[in-house]
């Protein structure tokens, strides 16, 4: 056959990548953009019901009594819950047990459940939910964290065994106070980094039912089904085996999906009590009371460097507000300083991070969990002393660079490092080195790095199973069927794992079927969490092909009479590499592979190398098998008599080891910029304590987040540098090029103007009190005229 | 909402509109949006609700070929009008619309629940224009419409090249490049 001339056929022994760093359709988007994929809320099953929560108007307050008697009483409400009907506490960290489905005692913050009513429609519904009594006393509100430590007598969350200290981390390697004696330079600075919210644009929904051989199957859109599946066999009382959990097709999650949800449990509950499938979609407002998002974070931070630009020493210094209950908060507390020590090297380091309590929505992960914030500080730290030192701000973020087969200060080992060809790649493509000379007054350019892990060494819950695994069974028609655990987010997970079977055996991904997030039916995985799952769920998918390529490539070496190796599998067909005119269907290679060793069926696990970080306490958390590296330039222009910043490019490039899929790639790189974006320039996720404790607008029309017309360019330079603890060298890709987003933006902003923004977001009144202070200081002769105006942008007087 | 609200037949109107070409006649409430009536009643689930308010642009249909909010429009709007929903853009292309196909070939959807919406503001926008669009024309035609997940760059690449395959890029108004604009 003579088109055979283009199939490419491997090395010996080795598959062609036929799939791996091309660019696909992925699996699933077409059936999205026809409307027909059933996302949660699109789910209806007969007899269901519809359930809503009663929420708490007041940021902290007693629950005294609950009277439903009149909610029950109206024609077409079937059960009402109260805290008192699921009052097991939980947590998704196992050690920080710390909240209930609906409040028992107490209500912690503004919009907590405190009772759930289940009826005909949603009208009924939300008429009963008004009908329900509840008597409270209102307690004292405590909003700032730093006064909650301190407010002793006055302990917010019931659970805490520490009053309003959620989490404290004290760590130092090294001697800092004596490092930072002797720098050359130590930079001090105070940052503040704003809350914000994941605002997906599905909301959360859940469906329950319980079928008729008494599993209860509850549908969610969750980004971690097993986890999940966990907490409501805790809560609700049952075996595990009784329950299935479901993910259907998700509208977008970015950690906010990330943990069980009250309305999981009651609708669960609410479905067993009924006997009838029971529904619940939280309204906007509801999912931003709901939260889970970033952290606020209060940084005082000390830096030292030696006169040619190198650091010696970091000394951190973070207080984490973290809402009226843990969630992620425990691993958060320490993320906010163990993901710091790259990718920059320095010898000496210390972090003291508090987490406290407060009567807010929760905080949680949200996409680059608890180390964005951190990045924020350090990377305007850096860019500080190189303008005292006279240096470029990439070229020292080079001489910095940690290298490849490194160990940070903190004891991680760091593999496979692009970080400087990242560096390299934006300043070549911002056009940098003359855009830093030459652009006027109120224009701009700055750059940051960051690192990030691709996933974690550690699961939530301590075991030594597998943190992932993959089956996958092939068809006498030449299909194969993936089943796997991992939830597919939009991120491109079941896409990824179509890749890289496609890879080994030669399929389109057309012939691929990819079922996932069932707890009854695919292996366990622990979810779409710290960018799990391409290293994770990947090496065991690749595991599971490379078992049933060798089936198969077998039987057809057998009945050619050639050596096993000398088979390939390419483009829907069984090659013999030296004589590639003889070549069969996958069809009918996988016939014979069958009728040789029965149903072709394979499994793939993947546990995580357990020498990656040191042996202190809390050394494994932050620790992963693989670093990612990125590197950002941004472009501004600040309007000196306005204070609006108007982000015009960000250059995003981004080592993800591999690119199994270069599109999905560029998508989650340009998505994470955004993302970071949107917080430098617009979100703020906070509560108003003049009211109540009240969210000031949550809606998306009031909670800005950026449009079409806001958003800068975004260009995305892959950049890879393959690591050994990857499939095919793949790292992670969906989260760490968020990071240096917000701090490039800061550095540019100071390059236009020479206003240093330390406190997020970058808003136009912010931006003017620092324009109007810089004019003072200018004025007085306490700092030079920051750079010519030679565009003829107008300065303040 | 999650569901149909509670039905009280006596005020029911009774609704003659066409979705998607086919002619259809039902009882709603008047009180009703369309996208209640849409997911809910006609289980033309395409449609999805993401704020229920008119914020985000993910109920996006046509009504008589214009882009409107289904979450604000009460159903009985539609009497007598044509209503396009996601459901029916491939029709007329043999199952696929060039915008899906450049979507699909640009990944321009991730977690895709705002697909639907961006498509339909998208088919008014290339169908008013009949020549391909630049970045710029989309993304005023678009900023009704919120994605969380692409930071939109695969969408506005998507749009403009499926308005050339639809339209030829000889017309005077081909695109710029994304770095001709940036330098604007
Ligand atoms: S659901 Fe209609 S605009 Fe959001
Ligand atoms: S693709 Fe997820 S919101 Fe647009």
């Amino acid at each position: 056959m003579s088109e055979n001339e283009d199939i490419p056929v491997g090395e010996d022994g080795g598959q062609p990548h036929t799939q791996v760093g091309g660019v696909h359709r992925k699996v699933d988007a077409m059936e999205r953009m026809r409307g027909v994929t059933r996302y949660t809320d699109d789910l209806k099953l007969p007899r269901m019901l519809h359930a809503k929560i009663k929420r708490s108007p007041h940021p902290h307050a007693k629950i005294l009594s609950i009277d439903a008697s009149a909610a029950l009483a109206m024609p077409g409400v079937h059960a009402v819950i109260t805290g008192k009907d699921l009052p097991e506490p939980y947590g998704i960290i196992p050690w920080t047990p710390d909240e209930t489905a609906l409040c028992v005692e107490k209500a912690l913050h503004v919009g907590d459940g405190i009772a759930c009513v289940a009826a005909d429609d949603e009208d009924t519904a939300n008429e009963a939910l008004e009908k329900i009594v509840v008597e409270y006393e209102v307690l004292e509100p405590l909003f700032d964290p730093e006064q909650a430590l301190e407010a002793r007598d006055n302990p917010i969350n019931p659970y805490s065994l520490k009053g309003n200290l959620s989490k404290k981390v004290l760590l130092e390697f090294g001697d800092v106070d004596a490092t930072l004696e002797q720098s050359d330079l130590v930079v001090e600075a105070d940052y503040f980094f704003e809350g914000t919210t994941h605002a997906a644009i599905e909301p959360h929904c859940a469906l329950a039912h319980v079928e008729a051989n008494g599993i209860l199957t509850v549908w969610s859109a969750t980004q971690v089904s097993h986890y999940l599946h966990r907490e409501l066999a805790k809560v609700l009382g049952l075996p595990a085996n009784r329950i299935r959990v479901i993910q259907p097709p998700l509208g977008g999650a970015f950690g906010g999906k990330s943990e069980p949800f009250d309305l999981e449990f009651c609708v669960a509950k609410l479905a067993v009590m009924t006997g009838r499938p029971v529904k619940l979609l939280y309204t906007r407002e509801e999912v931003f009371y709901s939260h889970r998002g970033r952290h606020p974070m209060k940084m005082k931070y000390r830096t030292g460097f030696t006169k040619d630009g190198k650091i010696t020493g970091v000394d951190a210094k973070t207080v984490l507000d973290g809402g009226a209950y843990s969630s992620f908060g425990l691993v958060t507390t320490y993320y906010s300083g163990q993901l710091l020590c790259a990718p920059y090297g320095f010898d000496a380091y210390r972090f003291h991070s508090k987490r406290a309590y407060t009567n807010k929505p929760a905080c949680g992960p949200k996409r680059g969990h608890g180390s964005v914030q951190p990045r924020f500080a350090i990377e305007c730290q850096i860019d500080k002393a190189a303008e005292v030192l006279g240096l470029d701000p990439i070229d020292m973020r080079l001489h910095n660079d940690i290298g490849a087969d490194s160990e940070t200060v903190n004891g991680f080992k760091v593999g496979s490092n692009g970080f400087s060809e990242c560096l390299r790649r934006v300043r070549s493509s911002s056009v940098w080195d003359s855009k830093r000379k030459e652009l006027p007054y109120g224009r701009g350019i700055g750059v940051a790095g960051s690192t990030y892990i691709s996933g974690t060494n550690y699961p939530i819950y301590p075991n030594d199973m597998p943190q992932a695994a993959v089956q996958i069974t092939l068809d006498r028609s030449g299909r194969a069927r993936i089943f796997s655990g991992a939830n597919d987010i939009g991120q491109g997970s079941n896409t990824m794992l179509a890749v890289i079977a496609g890879n080994e055996l030669g399929l389109p991904l057309d012939d691929i079927r990819v079922l996932s997030a069932d707890t009854d039916l695919c292996p366990v995985d622990l979810g779409a969490y710290s960018s799990r799952i391409t290293l994770m769920v990947g090496n065991a998918c690749v595991e599971a092909a490379q078992k049933l390529r060798r089936l198969v490539c077998e039987a057809v070496g057998k009945r050619w009479e050639i050596p096993r190796k000398r088979v390939t599998l390419a483009q829907g067909q069984a090659i013999d590499r030296e004589d590639p005119e003889r070549n069969v269907t996958l069809a009918e290679a996988f016939v014979w592979a069958e009728s040789d060793n029965g149903l072709l069926a394979a499994t793939g696990s993947y546990n995580t190398p357990k020498d990656r970080h040191g042996d202190y306490r809390g050394g494994t958390i932050g620790a992963s098998p693989a670093y990612s590296f990125t590197a950002h330039v941004a472009e501004v222009e600040v309007d000196p008599m306005t204070g609006v910043v108007d982000v015009k490019t960000i250059w995003v490039a981004h080592d993800c080891g591999r690119a199994l899929s270069r599109k999905i790639v560029e998508g989650q790189m340009e998505g994470s910029a955004y993302m970071g974006f949107a917080e430098a320039i617009m979100e703020q996720h906070v509560v108003d304590p003049g009211h109540n404790g009240v969210h000031p607008g949550p809606s998306l029309l009031d909670y800005r987040i950026p449009t079409f017309l806001d958003t800068p360019e975004l260009e995305a330079l892959i950049v890879e540098s393959p690591d050994a603890q990857g499939p095919y060298g793949a790292k992670e890709a969906g989260e760490g090029p968020l990071h240096p987003s917000i701090p490039a933006i800061a550095n540019a902003i100071y390059d236009a103007v020479g206003v240093r923004m330390d406190s997020l977001p970058f808003t136009p009144p912010r931006v003017l009190a620092g324009l109007q202070a810089r004019a003072e200081q200018e004025r007085t002769a306490e700092s030079p005229p920051h750079k010519p105006d030679t565009n003829g942008a107008r300065r303040i007087a | 909402m999650s569901g149909p609200s509670r039905s009280s037949a006596p005020d029911a109107l009774l609704l003659r509109t066409s979705i998607n070409g086919d002619a259809v006649q039902l009882a709603i409430e008047p009180h009703h949006t369309l996208l209640e009536v849409l997911r809910y009643q006609l289980d033309l689930i395409g449609s999805k609700q993401g704020c229920d308010k008119g914020d985000c642009g993910a109920c996006t249909v046509q009504i008589d070929g214009k882009p409107a909010l289904a979450c604000l429009t009460l159903a009985a709007h539609a009497e007598g009008r044509e209503v396009s929903t996601v459901e029916g853009l491939g029709d007329a292309h043999g199952g696929c619309h060039p915008l899906q196909d450049a979507f699909d070939r640009h990944d321009a959807a991730q977690c895709g629940f705002c697909t639907p919406g961006i498509l339909l503001s998208a088919e008014a926008l290339l169908r008013d224009r009949a020549r391909p669009v630049s970045r710029q024309e989309v993304r005023e035609a678009l900023a009704g419409n919120l994605c969380r997940c692409t930071g939109y760059t695969k969408i506005l690449d998507a749009v403009v090249d499926a308005s050339e395959v639809m339209h030829g890029t000889d017309a005077p108004s081909a695109r710029p490049t994304s770095k001709e604009e940036a330098a604007q």
